[in-house]
């Protein structure tokens, strides 16, 4: 019995090395990763994000010139198509209703499901830990610039997904490919421009890249964050070969049922998270002024923040388009699917994207952060204290994903909880929402074909591997920097395509007015 | 006048049953055209993925096509074979608000339609399509049990 008794304990010492030797060994395997990550992403980040010349001589502060290209291009489609996310809000609503569907369509993709679509790719842990991010280091008045971000990038939607729509390619067996590339090199040939053909490239090259980014690695990175954070640390490459493993399935597998159910799963969480919020905010009601009070005295002055008002203001405009995705392209791919006779209506029902994912989700996040106290503050000066990493010091010491967490968990303690799950799962659903993109601008540069489209499944399934076991610094990084280069590129084309757009709207609002786009009675 | 009777199908035994019914009706009447209507059942409102929109169109035109040839057209071939005038029309939708529109287009005198095969937790909640048909319908509707 004794011999058995030792012959245990020393199987247990044995194993217990063992486990730590792999414990170790997974976490330099971890660092590896990172490392290697930060080098060879660096120089396009620094690309990207590199300061406006002489901003730091005049405002005090590097502006990074992406935001201002992004802002810019949503003012400048406000203003060349006359508020249209103003004037053609009620009608927007209206054609998601389905009031101006016909009937004899029915069975075809409706605007109801092309808009949830793209908002599954856009809602998410942009709205819930970018958010968060953005408070954490631009504070409240991130909140000002986010919303009107949010409120400009209406147009911008609206501009790309009516191209987007209108130069897809229909192919004989009925299916439908469409998005920038598209309408880059269809429409600057129809104009008679030349250069489209390699703005459809390199469209497609960073739509690729952000997909593998943004649309991927920082997903698995947060949602091994937020599993690790209730289970405690492990490696997260191990998370990531479960999500791989999964989206595997889905996307090469094509188990449809694991896909269906989270499309149908996503909403409801959506709409649980906004009703959990807005719960905090009636139970917190008397505190929303206040709040609103520090979102527009930080707009302006920045309350102590890093940077101070500029600093607030760069977050926001930046978040605000990593959230959202208005002037990037990506909804574009999305929008292209609806076999519309009128492809503007398609913009109309896009440009309610924004106004949902950032006004509104957005805008939750940062008041319950907000409310629920969680950035420190000087009480004497009522400035925010910054920490020497440059974000506000916050209550529990966390930022992210995590910041948000406290936040809810301060009101409703088993909130966390069902943060995790909806963390997890709009993780997912972004996953699946940009490999279908980032598939497009695949087959778009090497062809449709089966072997090749596998070639992009797998990789993108590395990817998330990679994302979930690197440190969310480079990884966050790599992935503004990729899906803003989409926008770069973007955006250039649709200042030469939105003469199109125009012509488009101006024929569609005659006909409105006439009558000859009539209401359907159902 | 060609009095019109819209019979609804639904791919079963009891879609037979109202549509011998049916039969039974237009040959009583006499001048009579039999409108065969099988609807698949599609709401605007649900939850797809990208790649399940991009495929859509070809998905619809493959689930009308084969609601043709494996319902309507033995259906149409039934009802000729009784001498009767027939038309086949296939929809997607929410079935009891198609079948009444269909109706209301086609200036038809009746419907027929079996009672539901539906069964479940769902149709106990929402109501079963024959039963939101005999609610909502505009024209005289007959339930085959």
């Amino acid at each position: 019995m004794r011999a058995f008794h030792t012959f245990l304990l020393g199987l247990m010492a044995v194993l217990g090395t063992v486990t730590t030797a792999i414990a170790q060994e997974a976490q330099t395997l971890d660092q590896m990763v990172n490392e290697k990550f930060a080098e060879f992403t660096g120089p396009f980040v620094s690309l990207i994000f590199s300061p406006l010349p002489y901003s730091k001589a005049l405002l005090g502060y590097d502006f990074p010139w992406i935001v201002l290209w992004l802002v810019v291009a949503a003012t400048i489609f406000t203003v060349y198509f006359a508020l249209v996310q103003v004037r053609f809000f009620g009608h927007s609503i209206a054609l998601v209703s389905g009031k101006y569907s016909d009937p004899n369509d029915a069975g075809e993709v409706s605007h109801f499901q092309a808009l949830t679509t793209a908002l599954s790719g856009t809602v998410g842990l942009g709205n819930i830990a970018g958010v968060a991010v953005a408070i954490g280091i631009g504070g409240p008045g991130a909140t000002f610039w986010m919303i009107l971000a949010g409120l400009l990038g209406m147009a911008s939607k609206f501009t790309e997904c009516t191209l987007g729509v209108k130069y897809r390619n229909e192919y004989p067996d009925g299916t439908v490919s469409g998005g920038p590339m598209y309408y880059m090199s269809k429409g600057f040939k129809e104009k008679g421009l030349p250069g489209g053909g390699i703005l459809a490239v390199l469209f497609s090259i960073f739509c690729i890249l952000g997909a593998l980014g943004g649309g991927n690695m920082f997903q698995a990175n947060q949602a091994h964050a937020q599993i690790a954070g209730i289970t405690g640390d492990y490696p997260g490459w191990i998370t990531g070969i479960v999500f791989a493993a999964v989206v595997f399935a889905v996307i090469v597998g094509g188990i449809k049922s694991i896909a269906n159910v989270t499309e149908k799963v996503v909403p409801f969480m959506g709409v649980l998270y906004v009703g959990a919020a807005v719960v905090i905010l009636i139970l917190n009601a008397d505190k929303i002024g206040w709040a609103f009070g520090q979102i527009f005295e930080g707009a302006f002055t920045g309350l102590g923040v890093a940077g101070g008002f500029v600093g607030a203001l760069i977050q926001g405009f930046k978040r605000a388009a990593f959230s959202n995705e208005a002037g990037v392209g990506s909804a574009a791919i999305a929008h292209s699917a609806v076999r519309t006779k009128e492809p503007i209506t398609e913009g109309f029902v896009s440009l309610l994207e924004p106004l949902i994912d950032t006004v509104i989700i957005c805008t939750m996040t940062a008041l319950v952060i907000i409310i629920t106290g969680q950035l420190i503050s000087d009480p004497e000066t009522g400035l925010y204290i910054v920490g020497e990493s440059g974000s506000i010091n916050t209550v529990g010491d966390v930022s992210g994903v995590a910041l948000t967490s406290a936040a809810f968990g301060a009101s409703i303690s088993w909130f966390p909880y069902v943060l995790a799950i909806a963390v997890i799962l709009f993780a997912f659903s972004t996953m699946i929402s940009w490999s279908y993109y980032g598939l497009k601008a695949w087959t778009y540069l090497f062809g449709e074909g089966k072997t090749k489209e596998l070639i992009f499944k797998l990789i993108f399934c590395v990817f998330i591997v990679i994302g979930a076991a690197a440190n969310l610094g480079p990884v966050i990084d790599f992935s503004d920097a990729a899906i803003f280069a989409m926008a770069v590129v973007n955006i250039f084309a649709l200042y030469f395509l939105m003469g199109i757009v125009k012509d488009e709207l101006a024929s569609y609002s005659a006909r409105l007015k006439s009558g000859e786009i009539k209401r359907y009675e159902h | 006048m060609t009095t019109k009777l819209v019979v609804g199908l639904d791919g079963h035994e009891s879609g037979k049953r109202a549509m011998a019914h049916a039969v039974k009706l237009a040959k009583l009447i006499g001048e009579c055209e039999v409108l065969a209507v099988y609807v698949i059942e599609w709401s605007p409102y649900s939850f797809q993925t990208a790649e399940e929109n991009a495929q859509r169109h070809k998905r619809r035109e493959e689930e009308t096509g084969l609601a043709k040839s494996r319902i309507i057209e033995p259906a149409l071939a039934e009802l000729k074979q009784a001498g009767l005038s027939a038309r086949g029309i296939v929809k997607h939708g929410d079935v009891a608000d198609t079948i009444n529109r269909i109706a209301k287009e086609e200036g038809a005198e009746q419907i027929v339609v079996c009672r539901s095969s539906e069964g479940g937790i769902a149709s106990r909640i929402f109501g079963s399509s024959t039963s939101n048909l005999v609610m909502g319908a505009s024209v005289p509707v007959t339930v085959v049990s």
